[in-house]
C-alpha cells in the first residue's frame, strides 16, 4: 500500500522538460520586448488619438446623408472595376498555367526552368498590386490598362504558386500508366495531370477573381482605373456625401461578388 | 517472343536490384514471377517497358531491342507492351470509356486525344473488350465509382486497347479481395489464350501462381532461383524464395499463409 503511493509519487509527468520550458519563457519574453520596442519607437502623436472620437463623429456628420446624385457615374465605375478584375483574371490564367507547369518539381523540364518559374512567382508575389499599378501608370499612363496589368502581375504569382502546388500533389500512378501506353509528354499531361488538377484550378481561379474585385476597387487611388478614381477625386474635393455613397457601393459590390463566387464554387466543385 | 538476357539494374551505387537476369517467354504462355518484397520483380517488369531504365543487358520483344530505344521509338515500342498495375492506376475523374480509350494514346494524335475524337474502330474495340470483361454498361461512369475488381478490369481493357504483343501485370490482384483476385487471374489466363498473348504476372500469392499460370519464375535478391512448371514448384523452392531473414530489405510474408490463401 505504502509502496504503491511511493510509486505514484515518483511517476511525475510534465509536458515540457526544463530546457523546453526555458525556451518557451525566452520566446515569450522576446515577443514582449519586440512589442514594447515597436510601441516606443513609432511616433504616435497621442493628442490626435484622444481626439479621434470627435473626428469620427464630425466626419460621420459630414458624410451623412450619402449623396446619390452621381450614382450613375459610380455604377459605371463599379462595372469598370469588375471588368478590370475579370479581364485580368482571365489573362492571368494564360501566363500562370505555363509558369506553374515549369515551377512544379514533378513536371518542370529542367533545373533552369524550375528556377525561372520560381523567380517569376516570387517576384510577382513580393510586389503589392498597388505598387505594380504605380509602375504601370508611370509606363502606360493612367487608365484601365495599367490597372489590368497590375492585377495580372500580382495574380500570376498567386495562381501560379497554388497551381504549381496542386501539380506537385497529384497521384503519380496514372502518369506512370499513361507513359506505359506509349503516350507522348503532352498526352500524358492532358490525361493524367489535367483531370487531377481541375478542381484545384477552378477553386483557385474563383478565389483570385474574388480577391481581384476587391483589389481593383483601390487601383483608382493611383490612377489605374475603376471606382477608386472617383473615390480619390471625391476625397480630394471634400465631397464627403459622395465618398459615403462610394463606400456603400464598394461594400455592396464585394457582397455581391462573395455571393456569386460562393454560388460558382458550389456549382463547379 | 520476349527475350531478356543479362539484365542488370542498379540504383545509384547500391547493390544491384537485378543481377544478370535471363528470361525467355514465348507464345501465349502465362508466366508468374514470385519473390519476396524487394526481390526485384517490379523492377524487372518496369525495365521491359522502360518505366525503369535498365543499367545494362538486353530485352528483345519479337526481335526489337528495347533497351537502346529513345524518344519516339521508345513510345512506339511501348504501345506494344500492355501493363496492368497493382493500384489500377486509373484516372479517377475521367469516365471508364475515357480510361479505356487512353490505351490508344500512343496511336491517336494530340488533337484527337484532347477532344476525345477517337477513330470509330477504337471505340468499337473498346466496347468489344469491355463486353468481354463485363464492364460495358459502366462506359459513362466515372472510374472512381467502380469497385476494386471492376477497376482492375478497366485497367486490363486499357492495356488490351494497345493491341499489345506482351502483357505485364504488376501484382494485379494484391489490392483485391481473394474472390475478386481469383476472377482477375482467370480473366488474365483466358485472355492470354484468346489473344495468344504472352503474359508476365508479378504475384505474391503462390497458390494463385500455381493454379493460373503455366510457368513460375522465382526471384530472390535480383537473381532467378527457380524456373519451371507449377508442379515442380515444391516446398523447397518456396523456402528458397521466401525463407530466411538474412537480408535486411526482405520482409517475407509467411509462406504458409500465402499457400493457404488461395485454396478456395
Amino acid at each position: 500500500m505504502v509502496d504503491d503511493a511511493d510509486l505514484l509519487a515518483d511517476r511525475v509527468w510534465r509536458r515540457h522538460n526544463p530546457k523546453q520550458q526555458l525556451i518557451r519563457y525566452g520566446v515569450m519574453l522576446l515577443t514582449l520586448m519586440v512589442v514594447v520596442w515597436a510601441v516606443r519607437d513609432i511616433d504616435i502623436f497621442w493628442p490626435w488619438v484622444w481626439d479621434a472620437p470627435n473626428q469620427i463623429s464630425s466626419l460621420g456628420a459630414r458624410m451623412w446623408p450619402p449623396d446619390p446624385s452621381r450614382l450613375g457615374e459610380i455604377v459605371d465605375a463599379m462595372i469598370e472595376t469588375v471588368h478590370i478584375a475579370t479581364l485580368a483574371t482571365m489573362l492571368t490564367i494564360f501566363i500562370a498555367l505555363p509558369v506553374s507547369y515549369i515551377a512544379a518539381q514533378n513536371t518542370t523540364p529542367n533545373r533552369a526552368c524550375l528556377w525561372l518559374g520560381r523567380f517569376i512567382l516570387v517576384s510577382s508575389r513580393s510586389v503589392n498590386t498597388i505598387i505594380w499599378a504605380l509602375l504601370f501608370v508611370a509606363i502606360f499612363g493612367p487608365g484601365v490598362l495599367a490597372g489590368i496589368l497590375a492585377i495580372m502581375f500580382r495574380s500570376v504569382g498567386f495562381i501560379g504558386k497554388l497551381m504549381g502546388e496542386a501539380i506537385e500533389e497529384i497521384d503519380r500512378r496514372p502518369v506512370e500508366a499513361m507513359e506505359a501506353t506509349g503516350a507522348s509528354k503532352a498526352k500524358v499531361i492532358a490525361y493524367a495531370v489535367v483531370p487531377q488538377v481541375m478542381p484545384a484550378f477552378f477553386a483557385i481561379v474563383i478565389l483570385r477573381w474574388d480577391i481581384n474585385i476587391r483589389e481593383s476597387t483601390v487601383l483608382g487611388l493611383v490612377g489605374a482605373g475603376g471606382i477608386g478614381v472617383i473615390l480619390q477625386g471625391s476625397i480630394d474635393t471634400f465631397a464627403w456625401p459622395t465618398v459615403a455613397t462610394i463606400l456603400i457601393a464598394i461594400i455592396a459590390l464585394v457582397l455581391v461578388g462573395e455571393a456569386i463566387t460562393g454560388l460558382l464554387r458550389r456549382k463547379v466543385l | 517472343m520476349l527475350e531478356i538476357s543479362n539484365l542488370i539494374k542498379r540504383y545509384g551505387r547500391d547493390e544491384p536490384v537485378l543481377k544478370g537476369l535471363d528470361l525467355t517467354v514465348e507464345g501465349n504462355s502465362v508466366v508468374s514471377i514470385v519473390g519476396a518484397s524487394g526481390a526485384g520483380k517490379s523492377t524487372m517488369l518496369r525495365c521491359i517497358n522502360r518505366l525503369v531504365e535498365p543499367t545494362s543487358g538486353s530485352i528483345k520483344l519479337n526481335g526489337t531491342e528495347l533497351v537502346t530505344l529513345r524518344h519516339a521509338e521508345l513510345r512506339r515500342a511501348r504501345r506494344k507492351i500492355g501493363m496492368v498495375f497493382q493500384g489500377f492506376n486509373l484516372i479517377d475523374r475521367l469516365t471508364v470509356m475515357e480510361n479505356v480509350l487512353a490505351g490508344r494514346l500512343g496511336y491517336v494524335n494530340l488533337f484527337q486525344a484532347i477532344t476525345r475524337r477517337y477513330p470509330a474502330a477504337d471505340i468499337e474495340r473498346a466496347f468489344v473488350l469491355m463486353e468481354r470483361v463485363g464492364i460495358a454498361h459502366y462506359a459513362n461512369k466515372r472510374a472512381d465509382e467502380l469497385s476494386g475488381g471492376e477497376r482492375q478490369r478497366v485497367g486490363v481493357v486499357r492495356a488490351l486497347m494497345q493491341e499489345p504483343e506482351v502483357l505485364l501485370a504488376d501484382e494485379p490482384t494484391a489490392s483485391l479481395d481473394p474472390r475478386t483476385s481469383e476472377q482477375i487471374m482467370v480473366l488474365l489466363q483466358s485472355l492470354a489464350s484468346e489473344l495468344s498473348l504472352p503474359v508476365l504476372i508479378n504475384i505474391h500469392n503462390v497458390a494463385q501462381a500455381r493454379t493460373y499460370t503455366d510457368r513460375i519464375v522465382g526471384l530472390r535478391h535480383g537473381t532467378m532461383i527457380f524456373d519451371g512448371i507449377p508442379s515442380d514448384f515444391d516446398k523447397d523452392a518456396l523456402d528458397a524464395i521466401y525463407g530466411g531473414i538474412e537480408a535486411p530489405e526482405d520482409e517475407p510474408a509467411p509462406p504458409a499463409e500465402e499457400v493457404h490463401d488461395g485454396h478456395a
